[in-house]
């Protein structure tokens, strides 16, 4: 029997694991995927907001702003890729200036640390890759770049270390009361029981909560298309740098990713439905147009791949994070869209809160280890230093992924840390996320599972049962 | 960290690395061989057919048998041989160049060379870098990828599959996946005429009865986890016809969709890059705008066959040899890409020998004529039966065809196809 029970292994999820994890309790995280992070976190864009975009009334808001103000402390315990580059917002009209002006209003009010109005020569002095064009903008130092999945993977990791139980391939479809606990069942069948349960099922956060008998509503997809820009294409940008925002989103960034590439995107489409991950070649375009108004240098040349993630979003807009009041011991952490991940430490703050204020006990372990082992990367080694790695592995000298650098030895690491898919593997280590795209090394990896995992080639998947890479041996039967 | 000094390091263990290794160690220079994967050869190891040699050996080779004729007398020539080790930085020093690599048995080696030779080949357009809408589920891979799953994995990739582009590995890869069980349902080229040679057409497309849609892009690939189908139409004024547009169902595609020369580490290196090729800028000496760096095979310029590649890193180590030996280097005259032409290599000639040049056209002609100007003034035409830019032109200019520069004049050789 669990304390807690959270349903989905996302941002919010592994965040509000993680926080529980420092508490004598026993906790179970149930992710539907065969890997954390394979729903809507895996296509965040990366940025750790500055706290300006949403009215200060909203929960966003205030989340947005603890949660931003959290992410040093946990780079320093958990070790991810993440930088305060700074966001720039670029507007090329005095009716831009003007929303500027509103949106820096905004963040004062909501608190968003040395928020500033810039003039263009200061604009373009803080981001020369910006167009000649720009008449002003906004620049909020506190805002930064991560590597989205390696924060949620680091969160599962430390959560795991401290005692919660992870179970992935664990779908939850069914739920019932059994005197004070929850019984949930799984796809496969299985059972679980937990006294409290947290819904933090992403897109599937609607049917979840039908699934206990809480409160009924609709979470609407909203799809957002991006697309990446190779390393050493033409003079990346330095900062974040955001349009004069539309309506229902922030709009189309150009963004320089935490490892190096650039990302463009997103869009933001509604009426789709909660599988439609598809890019089309109309947004390709219409990203392009709108990316090179701002930084005139891009090119579609430089385009290693692209991807398209959809956000949970619900009426209104903002987050839903709350005591059911429909269904016992049951938590509402629903419409986590923009900006979730820069709040997910503040939703899983609100969330233990929440849960005290429901009446389950929290007592602080004496045990509790923030820290995770770092991750060695042979990239980050200069040669000399590589020496002493390579004496306690010489697979840190066997380089897997030629374009991003990634050896045996990383590669190994995640899979014996459970990261056995092509996919897993990648956001992982990054190894096929560069330019050739795993034409030179998907065959590497495959080994590397094989070796690793006893798996055969033709059961190696890239992202679970159904993507498997190959279908068959020559000379056997299907 | 392990330190050497050497005459040269040649990038790459596979036909250009080890025709040009061979050459410069029996010119007496001291070679290592820097080759990432556990064996020598290349791709040519995974290239199990037919049609490699015929040049170079006058006999119908298969690649590894091919390689193998290269391979054998690079192992007792006195090349130093890494394997399963990578070059990660080329630097400068007093005099030549560091390259540093990483080795899964030695660790981290240093070299002191006084001549790099760049022959890492190249790596396919992938479905990035030609924007093909959709899902990304598995299933989807480039051409040489497939065939590295199959010829030495021995892997079968899927069942039914549709290849996007007509380039020779995707053509070599319809055959290959008839042989194994696959059907293949189409080949879909987005030009009006095949990227593929001719002979590979016939041999591998349409003895098989394998459709080639030409003037037809791949829309859309569909399916969650594994791919299940591909939407095609036909181009209409150079975009896809909606109207006309049909979906094949399958679970795999294969990309066939070009070669890119894999210049990263020139580039960090500091060789200055040709647009029209991807691979460095050379002169007569097939060495890059940094001293003592010399680049030849694939990695330079795409080519057509591997005898040509041969040919070009023999000439390479030639050069590099006789820069080794401190050689007086020869005026040369720079050579421009003229009317039609899409590149040509190398960008300069030295009058005083004999020059070999490479080029592609842009154009898909019948009786065409190739032309070479210098300061406007025609010097040379040869006819040719037919271009196209898949198909390489390769034509030789003797030595004293054209007049030694006296001074910096600033004549240019420019060549067109007419």
């Amino acid at each position: 029997m669990y304390d807690v029970a959270i349903i989905g292994a996302g941002v919010s999820g592994a965040a509000i694991a993680r926080r529980l994890s420092r508490y004598r309790l026993r906790v179970a995280l149930l992710e539907r995927c065969v890997d954390v992070s394979f729903g809507v976190s895996k296509a965040n864009s990366g940025i750790i907001h500055a706290g300006f975009h949403h009215s200060p009334s909203s929960l966003k808001a205030r989340l947005e702003i603890e949660g931003n103000r959290a992410f040093d402390g946990l780079q320093a315990e958990l070790g991810f890729p993440f930088r305060r580059a700074g966001i720039v917002v670029a507007a090329f009209s005095v009716e831009e200036m003007k929303t500027v002006e509103r949106l820096y209003a905004q963040g004062v009010e909501n608190g968003a640390p040395d928020i500033q109005i810039v003039g263009r020569d200061r604009l373009l002095a803080l981001e020369p890759a910006l167009s000649r064009d720009v008449v002003g903008g906004l620049f909020a130092p506190s805002g930064g770049i991560i590597e989205p999945y390696r924060f949620v993977f680091a969160l599962a990791e430390s959560a795991a270390a401290n005692g919660v139980r992870l179970f992935t391939g664990w779908e939850a479809v069914g739920a019932h009361r059994q005197g004070d606990e929850w019984r949930i069942v799984s796809a496969a069948g299985e059972e679980l029981a937990a006294r409290w349960v947290v819904n933090a099922a992403g897109l599937r956060a609607d049917g979840v909560s039908a699934m206990f008998g809480a409160e009924q509503f609709t979470i609407l997809p909203r799809k957002g298309e991006e697309f990446i820009l190779d390393k050493g294409s033409a003079g990346p940008p330095s900062r974040v740098i955001f349009p004069v925002p539309a309506r229902t989103s922030k709009g189309v960034l150009v963004i320089p990713t935490v490892e190096g590439t650039v990302m463009l995107g997103p869009t933001a489409d509604e009426g789709g439905d909660k599988e439609d991950t598809t890019t089309t070649p109309e947004n390709l375009d219409r990203v392009f147009r709108l990316a090179s108004q701002m930084v005139p240098r891009i090119s579609k040349r430089d385009i290693i791949t692209s991807f398209a993630g959809l956000r949970p979003t619900l009426p209104g807009d903002d987050f839903m994070i709350e005591l059911s009041r429909a269904a016992p011991c049951f938590v509402q952490v629903a419409g986590i869209q923009s900006p979730g991940l820069t709040a997910s430490p503040a939703i899983a703050e609100r969330v233990k809160d929440l849960l005290k204020s429901g009446g389950l006990e929290l007592r602080e372990k004496t045990e509790w280890q923030p820290g995770i082992p770092r991750v060695n990367r042979t990239r980050d080694h200069a040669p000399r230093e590589l020496d002493r790695l390579v004496a306690r592995d010489p697979a840190y000298a066997h380089l897997v992924c030629r374009c991003e650098g990634v050896s045996e030895a990383e590669v190994v690491e995640a899979i014996r840390k459970g990261h056995t898919t092509l996919d897993g593997i990648k956001y992982y280590t990054r190894a096929g996320m560069g330019r050739c795209q795993g034409g030179f090394c998907t065959y590497r990896i495959m080994h590397l599972v094989a070796r690793e995992t006893g798996l055969p080639l033709e059961r190696i998947t890239k992202h679970g049962p159904g993507s498997e890479l190959v279908l068959g041996r020559i000379g056997s039967p299907p | 960290m392990i330190r050497r000094a050497i005459d040269a390091v040649v990038v790459g263990g596979g036909s250009a690395g080890l025709a040009a290794a061979l050459r410069l160690r029996e010119s007496g220079a001291t070679v290592a061989v820097v080759e990432r994967e556990p064996f020598l050869g290349g791709i040519l190891l995974q290239c199990i057919h037919t049609g490699f040699g015929l040049h170079e050996f006058g006999e119908d080779l298969t690649g590894p048998e091919y390689a193998e004729r290269f391979i054998r007398p690079a192992l007792s020539a006195g090349i130093e041989i890494f394997l399963d080790a990578t070059v990660t930085e080329i630097g400068e020093e007093l005099e030549g160049r560091s390259v540093t690599v990483l080795s899964r048995s030695l660790g981290v080696v240093r070299f002191s060379a006084r001549v790099v030779v760049l022959a890492m080949g190249c790596r396919e357009r992938n479905r990035g870098n030609v924007a093909i809408a959709g899902t990304r589920p598995a299933g989807v891979l480039t051409a040489g990828l497939a065939q590295r799953l199959v010829n030495i994995e021995g892997c079968v990739p899927g069942k039914n599959v549709v290849i996007v582009g007509s380039g020779d590995i995707g053509l070599i890869m319809a055959r290959r996946l008839t042989f194994v069980g696959c059907t293949v349902r189409a080949v879909v080229e987005i030009q009006d005429y095949p990227s593929g040679s001719a002979r590979n057409i016939a041999q591998c497309l349409n003895d098989y009865s394998i459709p080639l849609h030409l003037g037809h892009v791949v829309t859309r690939i569909e399916g969650r986890d594994r791919v299940e189908a591909v939407r095609v139409a036909p181009l209409e004024d150079g975009n896809p016809s909606p109207n006309r547009e049909f979906r094949i169902p399958c679970d795999t595609v294969l990309l066939s969709v070009g070669l890119i020369p894999e210049n990263e580490l020139s580039r960090a290196a500091g060789v200055p890059i040709n647009e029209g090729t991807a691979g460095p800028w050379v002169d007569a000496d097939l060495m890059t705008g940094a001293r003592g760096i010399f680049a030849c095979g694939n990695v330079l310029h795409v080519h057509d066959l591997v005898d040509f590649v041969t040919e070009e890193a023999r000439r390479c180590a030639e050069r590099a040899a006789v820069y080794l030996e401190g050689g007086a280097r020869e005026p040369m005259i720079p050579v421009n890409a003229g009317a039609n032409v899409r590149c040509v290599v190398p960008n300069a000639c030295a009058p005083g020998r004999q020059n070999v040049f490479y080029l592609r056209s842009l154009v898909v002609k019948n009786d065409a004529l190739l032309e070479l100007r210098v300061g406007g003034q025609k010097i040379r035409t040869k006819k040719l039966a037919h271009v196209q830019p898949s198909e390489m032109i390769r034509f030789g200019l003797e030595p004293g065809a054209i007049q030694e520069p006296d001074s910096d004049t600033g004549r240019v050789i420019e060549v067109a196809i007419r």
